[in-house]
């Protein structure tokens, strides 16, 4: 078995759930890398896109921002922010990934803030900047992330973007776009989907070296278990081979 | 819809006037004059922004910025500022450092992107200082474009639901035709709004390439425009391509020719963004009084543009950063 490490095993789950012929708006860092894997194994024609406006680039080096210049490199489109929105909004974008401070059991997402006032907020993020957007109007919302008790808690300080809201129907009740929602949660121990009805985080294979123990112990809240749980799909060959020398060379992302 | 929907509404305050009318009475009487425009970055900022106005800045954070009119602002020590916080990166921690700014739309503030978080805009925020309403990226683009429709709102699909919505100013609405709730985005009409462009004529009929970010509409929704240009360049050039016209001269009051001018950010196909000096900005934040000291020397003692990209390193850190953009650099 190849030897690899957790970063290098969730770009590799992450690309293999990207089809070909699928859209997706991506940010800077691990899913980029997962799209640009993706296109250079199994989906050629991935269109990937980035929320500045960049369309289909053919990617020189990993971008340091959603709209520098490697964003749009021999690009299909070099658009606008609008323009990448509203396709989101238009039903044609398929997947995004977002990352977050925390998750809850609904998959909703903090990157806004820590503590319980707003106005004087004890740590800030950035904020939304494309996220809200990007996880109400994208199909498929993918998040890579470690896994610990306090990023995976009962109660996010401050949802930020959305997820299944708190479970059921109340996503599409709330009046986001019917269908759309949470998809694959990644970590280093496990892969996540969402129950059919009750939207709550459900473990649906679990990652070489880790047990159900390890996974429960670090998530703050009671993750569902799928009937038939298999084990994650290492990390092949010729899938290491092309993320370190093609996707990134400079271990920007990998190395981790 | 057979139930009936309780409508929800944004608890922050709403910065800018979204009423359309009293927007078309500004621009009724904006100037339409096909003059020239050319002045300097200092004239610009003294004349076109007032304190307590409500700024929007073009580009994206560290990508095609107007650097020269964010010193000048620093520089004018312009206070009360309002500030769209729109994929806002280098652009807001420069004017967060200079102490500019009193309120904030917030979807991305004070981070870099790849690079990290700002220590120093982080504990201006964190002050409890100055007043947030939460947003989001497509929703600031979309409370521009309803401004450049002449509108005073945009209805939407995103935000409902979330804290982002709550602690926002929008509002909840029901379509008219199908009953589908969407949120009601109000149009920002901007004060004032700087950005910088591949090239532009004298009368600010101007060029921009690569991704466009929400630049043309807000173009159009800002009552003053100052417009940065790497170069100017003649109106046959424009005449030669209208279909290029990306902004025209009507939206614009002021056009200044800085070369460079997105430094240290990226221009797209000129050159790369500076990632050292970022990379040391991030790092001086992170000691206040070293800060201070760096800011000062950089941007506060600094008479002008030009002699801040000399301190720089100059043109031949310049041709750096074109062998980067150009992928031409030797290892």
């Amino acid at each position: 078995m190849a030897d690899y490490n957790p970063m290098e095993l969730m770009i590799c789950v992450a690309a293999r759930n990207l089809e070909d012929g699928a859209t997706v708006v991506v940010g800077t860092g691990a899913p980029c890398a997962a799209a640009m894997l993706a296109q250079k194994t199994h989906s050629p024609s991935l269109t990937v896109m980035f929320e500045a406006g960049g369309v289909a680039p053919i990617l020189p080096a990993m971008p340091i921002s959603v709209g520098d210049s490697r964003t749009f490199h021999r690009a299909i489109m070099a658009s606008s922010m609008p323009e990448i929105m509203e396709t989101c909004q238009r039903g044609m974008v398929d997947y995004t990934f977002l990352g977050g401070a925390q998750i809850d059991m609904y998959g909703n997402i903090n990157s806004t803030m820590i503590g319980d006032n707003h106005a004087k907020p004890k740590v800030r993020f950035p904020g939304s900047g494309g996220a809200n957007d990007l996880a109400s109007l994208c199909w498929r919302m993918m998040m890579m992330t470690p896994q610990d008790a306090k990023r995976f808690t009962e109660k996010i300080n401050f949802i930020t973007s959305p997820g299944y809201l708190t479970g059921g129907n109340s996503r599409y009740d709330a009046g986001l776009p019917k269908g759309t929602g949470p998809y694959r949660i990644i970590t280093n121990m496990a892969i996540m989907g969402f129950e059919e009805e009750s939207k709550r985080m459900k473990v649906i294979n679990i990652n070489p070296g880790y047990n159900r123990k390890d996974i429960q112990d670090n998530c703050g809240f009671e993750l569902l278990w799928a009937d038939k749980i298999t084990d994650t799909d290492p990390p092949h060959e010729n899938e290491l081979r092309i993320l370190r020398e093609e996707v990134d060379p400079q271990r920007y992302i990998i190395g981790r | 819809m057979s139930k009936a929907v309780e409508l929800k509404q944004g608890q922050n305050q709403l910065f800018t006037d979204p009423d359309a009318d009293r927007a078309r009475e500004f621009f009724r009487h904006k100037s339409r004059a096909m003059a020239n425009k050319v002045t300097t970055a200092e004239e610009a900022v003294k004349t076109l922004i007032k304190d307590g106005d409500y700024i929007t800045i073009g580009g994206f954070g560290a990508n095609r910025i107007p650097t020269a009119i964010l010193h000048e602002i620093v520089r004018q020590k312009k206070k009360n500022l309002g500030f769209a916080g729109h994929t806002a990166t280098h652009d807001f921690q420069i004017l967060i450092a200079g102490e500019c700014i009193d309120r904030l739309d917030v979807a991305y503030i004070i981070g870099l992107e790849a690079r990290g978080l700002s220590p120093h805009a982080r504990r201006a925020v964190e002050s409890g200082n100055i007043k947030l309403t939460e947003w989001t990226n497509a929703t600031l683009s979309w409370r521009i474009k309803a401004a450049a429709m002449g509108l005073s709102f945009l209805p939407a699909r995103n935000i409902m639901g979330t804290d982002t919505f709550k602690y926002s100013a929008a509002k909840e609405i029901i379509c008219p035709f199908t009953g589908q709730k969407y949120v009601a985005h109000p149009a920002l009409y901007p004060d004032f709004a700087a950005i910088h462009v591949h090239e532009c004529d004298v009368y600010g009929n101007a060029h921009v390439y690569g991704a466009s970010v929400s630049d043309q509409d807000l173009a159009k929704a800002a009552k003053r425009v100052v417009i940065t240009t790497e170069r100017i360049i003649s109106n046959d050039k424009i005449r030669q391509h209208p279909e290029a016209t990306f902004i025209p001269f009507w939206c614009v009051d002021a056009v200044i020719e800085v070369p460079y001018g997105s430094y240290p950010g990226n221009m797209p196909y000129e050159y790369f963004s500076d990632e050292e000096y970022l990379k040391q900005w991030l790092n001086v934040e992170k000691d206040p009084a070293e800060f201070n000291k760096f800011f000062k020397k950089q941007i506060i003692d600094t008479k002008n543009f030009n002699e801040y990209l000399d301190m720089n390193g100059g043109i031949e850190q310049m041709i750096k950063l074109r062998a980067i953009e150009h992928l031409t650099e030797k290892k």
